[in-house]
């Protein structure tokens, strides 16, 4: 592709703002391990207040859970840091 | 935010070997520290064993044993501990160490995706060897494609696990020090803030005096807490996958 020097800037600031957007988006995922770990937390308090003597099983059965429950928005973060630091869209500039 | 970065691993030294240049990064040789630490405890808490523990350092060493093997027990069943429990504490205390290596202002090993996915694919293959050795070959394409219309989904669920392992530590470690460094670059420009206040003109040599004891209160979470937590469940993961293949 053949640009002019203007519209290549043009160009690379859309691109760059897209991503900064899309990074923004990518996050959101950051919603859904929020609820469900602090839902997984609430009833493993629950389960301490009724049977405080298996505390320990429980705690460390929530730890395990929060941190598969964790992934999705680990991909999430991941699919940002990508947009943010490796700018993967500007080769399709034609540079 | 113009004094902020993020990088990958830096290479610390390379060499030639014939045409081909090998490159030694961050990663690599701090992974070299930690097995040269992790080895000369390893030997020293070995050493002198009596059949009664009478020195600190052997009910130390049984103590660590222990838990190990009664983690196997727990998760797989008796009699299986050989097996299982000296890799599963050889992959425990790399990342432990690897990940604690960031409170000595290290890179943390694990905060390569490299690294992460070389444990992961090991263990996948591990996994592999477990299912098919229970279940038998035939066993195990059968359990693949047990409800037949999910065959599709089954086969790209057991590539899923490998890179589920590989990006949960690899996200989690990176994470905490892009927000550990997020947290200093922002912490030395209040700091400079505050001096303009008092009417010093800050340069690059001012001592930003915000960043001392700040950072430590979120090193605890993300360097200790974080790095513990991520390779107890890395461990805990692949004990549930074996125990999966298993029934």
């Amino acid at each position: 592709m053949d640009y002019s020097n203007e519209a290549l800037l043009n160009a690379q600031a859309i691109v760059l703002a897209g991503q900064a957007i899309g990074a923004g988006l990518a996050l959101i995922a950051g919603i859904g391990p929020g609820i469900g770990e602090g839902y997984a937390v609430g009833k493993a308090i629950e389960t301490i207040g009724r049977q405080p003597e298996i505390k320990s099983t429980a705690t460390s059965t929530m730890f395990i859970g929060c941190a598969i429950a964790e992934t999705t928005g680990i991909y999430g973060f991941i699919v940002g840091l990508i947009l943010l630091f490796a700018n993967p869209f500007l080769k399709y500039l034609g540079q | 935010m113009d004094n902020f970065t993020i990088n990958g691993p830096r290479v610390v030294f390379k060499f030639t070997v014939g045409d081909y240049t090998v490159r030694i990064t961050e990663t690599l040789f701090n992974s070299w520290i930690v097995l040269i630490i992790v080895s000369l405890l390893v030997i020293w808490l070995g050493s002198r064993l009596k059949k009664v523990p009478v020195t600190k350092k052997q009910a130390v060493a049984e103590m660590a044993v222990n838990f190990m093997n009664k983690l196997v027990d727990d998760n797989l069943g008796i009699g299986l501990r050989l097996y299982y429990a000296p890799y599963l504490a050889a992959v425990f205390i790399l990342i432990l160490a690897g990940s604690l290596l960031s409170l000595f202002g290290f890179r943390a090993v694990p905060s390569d995706v490299s690294f992460t996915g070389t444990l992961a694919i090991m263990t996948f293959f591990m996994i592999l060897y477990n299912k098919i050795k229970y279940n038998g070959f035939g066993g195990y394409l059968k359990g693949l494609a047990s409800p037949a219309v999910l065959t599709p989904f089954n086969i790209l669920s057991e590539f899923a696990t490998p890179v589920s392992m590989a990006m949960r530590l690899f996200g989690n470690l990176s994470g905490g020090a892009i927000i550990t460094s997020l947290i200093y670059a922002a912490l030395a420009g209040a700091s400079a803030a505050v001096y303009g206040l008092i009417g010093i003109v800050a340069d690059n040599y001012y001592f930003s005096f915000l960043q001392v004891g700040i950072p430590a209160v979120l090193s605890i979470y993300f360097d200790l807490f974080s790095g513990v937590i991520q390779s107890y469940v890395f461990i805990i993961l692949t004990l549930a996958y074996i125990k999966n293949g298993k029934e």
